[in-house]
């Protein structure tokens, strides 16, 4: 099993109460990445955005940083928006990461749940399914680590092109991050890349059948079916009680933020005690938190659990604790329960 | 035995589908393309319901849900769906549909584009996986509801009867343009709530 956490490098405050810059919410994350390492996590994967409340829109120079100062940790992306990228430099980039991080890098490709990077980067939001169609396919080409020839709409052809650097292992780590789309499901079954679901609302037992899916599109397909990843947010602090009351009002900021975008109405508590209760909010004690984590990854059967540790401005100290806490205790207790 | 047609074979498209073949209702589910596309999705998610075509869909059932990006309403088979009743389950998303105060009701929209068809709006306020855990029996206390829109009398009869089927409660908002109180931005959208309260926040907007 597979542990690791996600953010987005989301701006904290200080503890003092004041948001801090990007360049220091930047830093933070290297530094709890720098502790998950030495407590053990397997992975940390960072988010692309590019809204102000989120400090990383370039997850591999995050990457660089921290590969520089870690040992074991694996360095990911979750996600990489390549529907607004170029194949080819994301490539690039995270065969870098891989040379500094001696292997330990690995990209989550997916089309993400914002829609900025489209406008900044010059593409249009109607070809949505096609520029991630296309730039997955260049890319799944690229792994190979050969001359690529290729011919599509969203980016220019390619000749014989070859890519460097070359990675020591011979391919990259390549996942695809999904939000629930079954024909993304299918797609990365097709590519035979393996399938990472973001679980980010209701009960994760809900997605047992997008398990089933990609398994049987890949041996309908002929392709290899690799252990699943889920991702899903969360929080820890000592008890459950004051986990909750850290996590909630920067929650439901954050929440309320997105939510005024999307049309939907203020978040109230009720709801978000019910997601904490029943649905994909892993907030509590590490025991609270752990048990969670073995029950919802036990029943999908995936490989792989990621914790979102961050939704909006949590105070520095305490995201400190909460990564400490899921390295310390979390991570051992459900290993151990899920050995059982 | 009802036949329910499901256009989108996306996240809401196969909620709705499981929801209907629950029911009992014969389904047949269309995606964008040619069926063999959504053939093992519908065959994994949606055990029971067949994947057909979007002509073949809309002309052999009963009742037509519309489960597609709502910017892709005009690739529907409108002779197909000719006289049919067409519930519009889908919502105006400004960062693909582009920022439109002009617009009213998204489903005025389709009901001026499927001009023969009765359109009712329902299925659109609830997110998908509250959709897909929140059905109960009749009668089950706190039961949650499904407000629905039109201006058809049978049609919204015919409509409140599939969702009573799929296991909520249904509420009329109101005419088909009254519709937008269930839109993006008002107290109801994405609201999992009981009768009682869906009309409170029905009356809010």
């Amino acid at each position: 099993m597979i542990l690791g956490l996600d953010t987005f490098g989301d701006v904290p405050e200080n503890d003092s109460g004041t948001l801090v810059s990007h360049a220091a919410a930047i830093r933070q994350v290297i530094d709890e990445a720098v502790l998950a390492d030495e407590l053990g996590v397997d992975a940390i994967a960072l988010g692309e955005h590019h809204r102000p409340e989120y400090s990383i829109s370039t997850p591999e120079t995050v990457l660089a940083g921290i590969a520089a100062l870690t040992k074991r940790i694996k360095l990911g992306s979750g996600v990489t928006v390549l529907s607004s990228d170029d194949p080819v430099r994301v490539h690039q980039r995270f065969a870098t990461v891989d040379a500094i991080s001696r292997g330990r890098a690995e990209v989550i490709l997916g089309r993400g749940s914002f829609t900025e990077s489209f406008p900044l980067f010059g593409y249009d939001m109607s070809q949505y399914d096609l520029l991630f169609e296309e730039k997955l396919d260049l890319f799944v080409k690229l792994l190979d680590e050969k001359p690529v020839s290729w011919t599509g709409q969203t980016r220019p052809a390619l000749v014989d092109a070859d890519v460097f650097p070359k990675t020591e292992s011979g391919r990259l780590t390549t996942w695809v991050g999904v939000g629930g789309s079954p024909q993304s499901v299918v797609r990365t079954a097709q590519h035979g890349l393996p399938l990472m679901l973001a679980i980010i609302g209701g009960q994760p037992s809900r997605f047992a059948p997008y398990v089933d899916l990609y398994r049987r599109a890949a041996e309908q397909l002929g392709t290899v079916a690799h252990p699943v990843g889920m991702h899903s947010p969360g929080f820890i602090a000592d008890t459950d009680d004051l986990a909750k009351e850290i996590y909630y009002p920067h929650y439901k900021i954050q929440r309320d933020r997105i939510g005024a975008l999307r049309g939907w109405p203020p978040l109230r508590k009720t709801e978000f005690d019910a997601e904490v209760e029943h649905g994909s909010l892993y907030i509590g004690s590490p025991e609270t938190v752990a048990r969670k984590i073995a029950s919802g990854a036990g029943s999908l059967g995936v490989g792989r659990f990621d914790l979102i540790y961050t939704a909006g401005a949590q105070p520095v100290s305490a995201r400190m604790r909460a990564v400490e806490l899921f390295g310390a205790k979390v991570a051992p207790m459900v290993r151990e329960m899920m050995a059982e | 035995m009802t036949t329910i047609g499901i256009l989108g074979a996306g996240k809401l498209g196969t909620v709705l589908a499981r929801l209907a073949v629950g029911a009992g209702h014969e389904v047949l589910v269309a995606g964008s393309g040619d069926p063999a596309k959504i053939r093992l999705i519908v065959q994994v998610l949606i055990p029971g319901a067949a994947a057909v075509s979007a002509a073949e869909a809309a002309a052999r059932s009963d009742i037509v849900v519309l489960a597609l990006p709502l910017g892709k309403y005009q690739t529907v088979p409108v002779e197909e769906l000719r006289g049919k009743l067409v519930i519009d389950a889908m919502n105006y998303w400004w960062e693909v549909d582009g920022v439109r105060d002009d617009l009213g009701s998204s489903s005025a929209l389709v009901q001026a584009f499927l001009p023969d068809s009765r359109v009712v709006k329902a299925f659109n306020h609830m997110g998908y996986h509250d959709l897909d855990e929140s059905g109960r029996p009749a009668g089950t206390a706190g039961r949650k509801a499904i407000a629905i829109a039109g201006d058809d009398a049978d049609a919204l009869a015919a409509t409140a009867a599939l969702v009573e089927s799929f296991g909520f409660d249904a509420v009329i908002a109101g005419s088909l343009s009254d519709g937008v109180r269930m839109e993006p931005g008002t107290p109801l959208f994405g609201a999992n709530e009981d009768a009682a309260t869906v009309r409170e926040m029905l009356a809010a907007a």
